[in-house]
């Protein structure tokens, strides 16, 4: 393969060093105290990362355990994506100051930090491509957005480890990173291999010592890729069936699902393409000036549908049934894909363990027979 | 609007007068306070602003009729916003974003006969067209315009529509559903009712409908069956919308985000998922 490295595990650090010479706060994988789980956390350097750690998740469960390697991303992903980091949860959009009767209204200015997120998989990058396309492609621009997306490295890595919940593969998103990463990296036994997507990686890398990757050390690097595709057991309905949901509408399984549902909105926090947000004043109590803001949404919440004194989606039935439909069918409407990129966040964070990817081969099984 | 534009922060506008029409619907005459702004400001019929009250919030509110200079909003309190909204006297200064989402298709209905059904505060959003119609009545067919409301004394403008019927080539029907006194050129019932009466030329015809959900569905299906193809019929819809620029996703019916691929959609393009109940 064209252009690529190879350096020890050793110069890891040096990377994370050349990266905060460049100016960039660095965020990686680390272990969320109390928490028990890898999140995206800023970094002070390399002992940050999860050396030597796995995770394990299944259905409202996700457990870390040493694996006894010396690896730092022998893992499949953590609790949350990187969507934070530019869609962030809470924003100011501008504030409006009340004087002798008059409105003065001032946008918010978001100044922007350089962020290099460090160690990122393939469904996160192919979820940050559709959150770009919802944000920064439409007649509108988000400036909030735009803002921290032009000041992100993403330094990606490909994923050695499936876990249970996983099913990029039948998403078609990884676990290979295909494209969007400024450096990706794979992981092997004694080192890495490392290549650039962008000139800033490109500029990155050339601080860097690095020599000629070895066949054999390439071929090793696909072989785990390979490994981790085939260690997904679970599978999302081919691209061509998913429209099908659309003609179930009134199936009994939604009405099935929602039994069981808590409608938390647990899985629309962890997903990493997931855009709701609603917007609330903030008003100070001199009655002088009043903040407007906005919250991340989820359209599991009572007020998401709320219209003229009533609430269209009035039942968790009818919120699943959004949720799901949206995801993996009208998406494609607005954006040209389907808005799932086989994280399985939804399923190991469901306090009721509902597993996404089986509810939905559920809905269409029963089409197919009906 | 610029690629590089904070589109959610409000201009000023202050109310230049106020109408109380029922109870609890009144209308606004706004002029934005920036005279630049007041003079761009350009909106197309069936178009919507986002108001916005001190300290309280936003609500989406089609445009009644004007420009920047005189803007006309008519405005049903009902929520937290709008009942704030209420009290405010005039001379006081609100926020206004817009104009947002598509628009009537007057330029499709020109040459043919041109039908506007709504229900209740439905009438507000369609005015300007109406309007627009009349000032340009050669360049149409037949109008007709037709109106439901619960009870007489809660219709708006009912001057306005006396004055369309006396228009050449112009229906203009009324309806009271909950009414027990028929009064002169008024029907009771609903919408269906007036379905019936009115005269126009089914194949060459553009239907614009604003209303509750149901009523749009159940005018639709009694269209169609009347002969009018769907693809002539126009709704104007309302959902949940907060940013009204496609980001905040509350209005999403199925794949279109209300806000900016409508809230004005042919109907073949809603038809299906308007039909299942809590979409």
């Amino acid at each position: 393969m064209k252009d690529m490295r190879y350096f020890p595990r050793a110069g890891l650090a040096e990377l994370i060093a050349a990266i905060k010479e460049s100016g960039y706060r660095v965020i990686g994988p680390r272990v969320e105290p109390g928490q028990g789980g890898l999140a995206y956390r800023e970094i002070a350097g390399v002992e940050d990362l999860p050396r030597g750690l796995s995770d394990e998740q299944s259905p409202a469960r996700y457990r870390l355990h040493p694996n006894g390697s010396q690896r730092y991303f022998a893992w499949a992903n953590t609790s949350s994506a990187i969507k934070p980091f530019v869609f962030t949860p809470r924003e100011k959009l501008w504030t409006v100051v009340r004087k002798e009767g008059r409105l003065h209204f001032e946008a918010n200015h978001e100044v922007a930090k350089k962020t290099a997120v460090f160690g990122v998989r393939a469904c996160d990058l192919a979820a940050l491509a559709l959150q770009d396309a919802h944000f920064l492609r439409g007649a509108h621009t988000d400036v909030f957005y735009r803002a921290r997306r032009e000041k992100l490295l993403l330094v990606a890595v490909n994923c050695s480890h499936a876990a249970e919940t996983c099913f990029c593969a039948s998403t078609g998103d990884g676990p290979e990173v295909s494209d969007g990463y400024d450096l990706l990296l794979d992981e092997l036994d004694d080192g890495f291999l490392i290549r650039h997507g962008s000139t800033k990686g490109a500029m990155i890398m050339t601080d860097l010592v690095t020599q000629e990757a070895s066949p054999e050390q390439i071929s090793q690097a696909c072989a785990q890729g390979e490994l981790c595709r085939e260690r997904q057991t679970r599978a999302l309905p081919e691209a061509s069936r998913l429209p099908g949901l659309m003609q179930r509408l009134e199936s009994p399984l939604w009405d099935e699902v929602a039994e069981r549902c808590l409608a938390c909105g647990n899985c629309t926090a962890v997903c990493p393409s997931c855009f709701c947000h609603r917007e609330f004043d903030s008003p100070l109590l001199n009655g002088k000036h009043s903040e407007h803001w906005r919250d991340a949404d989820s359209c599991f919440s009572e007020d998401h549908s709320y219209l003229v004194g009533e609430v269209v989606r009035a039942h968790t039935r009818a919120r699943y049934r959004q949720w799901m439909t949206h995801k993996l069918a009208t998406w494609v409407e607005q954006y040209g894909r389907t808005g799932c990129t086989g994280c399985g966040r939804c399923i190991t964070w469901c306090p009721a363990g509902i597993d996404f990817v089986d509810e939905a081969n559920k809905l269409l099984s029963a089409e197919e027979e009906a | 609007m610029m690629k590089t534009h904070n589109c959610y922060v409000p201009h000023e506008a202050e109310i230049i007068e106020r109408v109380q029409e029922t109870p609890d619907i009144f209308t606004w005459h706004l002029r934005f306070s920036d005279a630049e702004i007041a003079q761009h400001y350009r909106f197309r019929h069936g178009q919507f602003n986002m108001l916005y009250l001190y300290g309280v919030g936003e609500v989406a509110i089609s445009v009644m009729s004007g420009d920047g200079e005189n803007l006309w909003h008519t405005v049903r309190a009902v929520g937290r916003v709008t009942k704030a909204m209420m009290d405010l006297p005039v001379g006081s200064r609100i926020g206004v974003r817009g104009p947002f989402g598509s628009y009537w298709p007057l330029d499709i209905a020109r040459g043919k006969d041109v039908v506007f059904v709504t229900a209740g505060l439905g009438c507000a959003p369609v005015m300007s067209s109406i309007r627009y119609v009349v000032e340009h009545r050669q360049d149409y067919g037949r109008l007709v315009i037709m109106q439901s409301v619960r009870h007489r004394h809660e219709s708006l403008w009912e001057p306005q529509y006396e004055a369309w019927r006396a228009l050449p080539n112009t229906q203009v029907l009324l309806t009271a559903s909950r009414d027990q006194t028929r009064w002169p050129n008024w029907e009771l019932g609903r919408v269906s009712v007036l379905l019936e009466k009115a005269d126009y030329n089914k194949e060459e015809c553009v239907v614009m409908m604003c209303g509750p959900d149901a009523m749009m569905r159940d005018t639709a299906m009694t269209l169609k069956g009347l002969g009018v193809t769907a693809a002539n019929i126009y709704v104007s819809l309302e959902r949940n919308m907060q940013c009204a620029v496609g980001h905040c996703g509350h209005c999403q019916l199925g794949g279109k985000f209300v806000c900016k691929d409508g809230p004005v959609f042919p109907w073949p393009e809603v038809e299906a998922l308007m039909c299942v109940k809590e979409y």
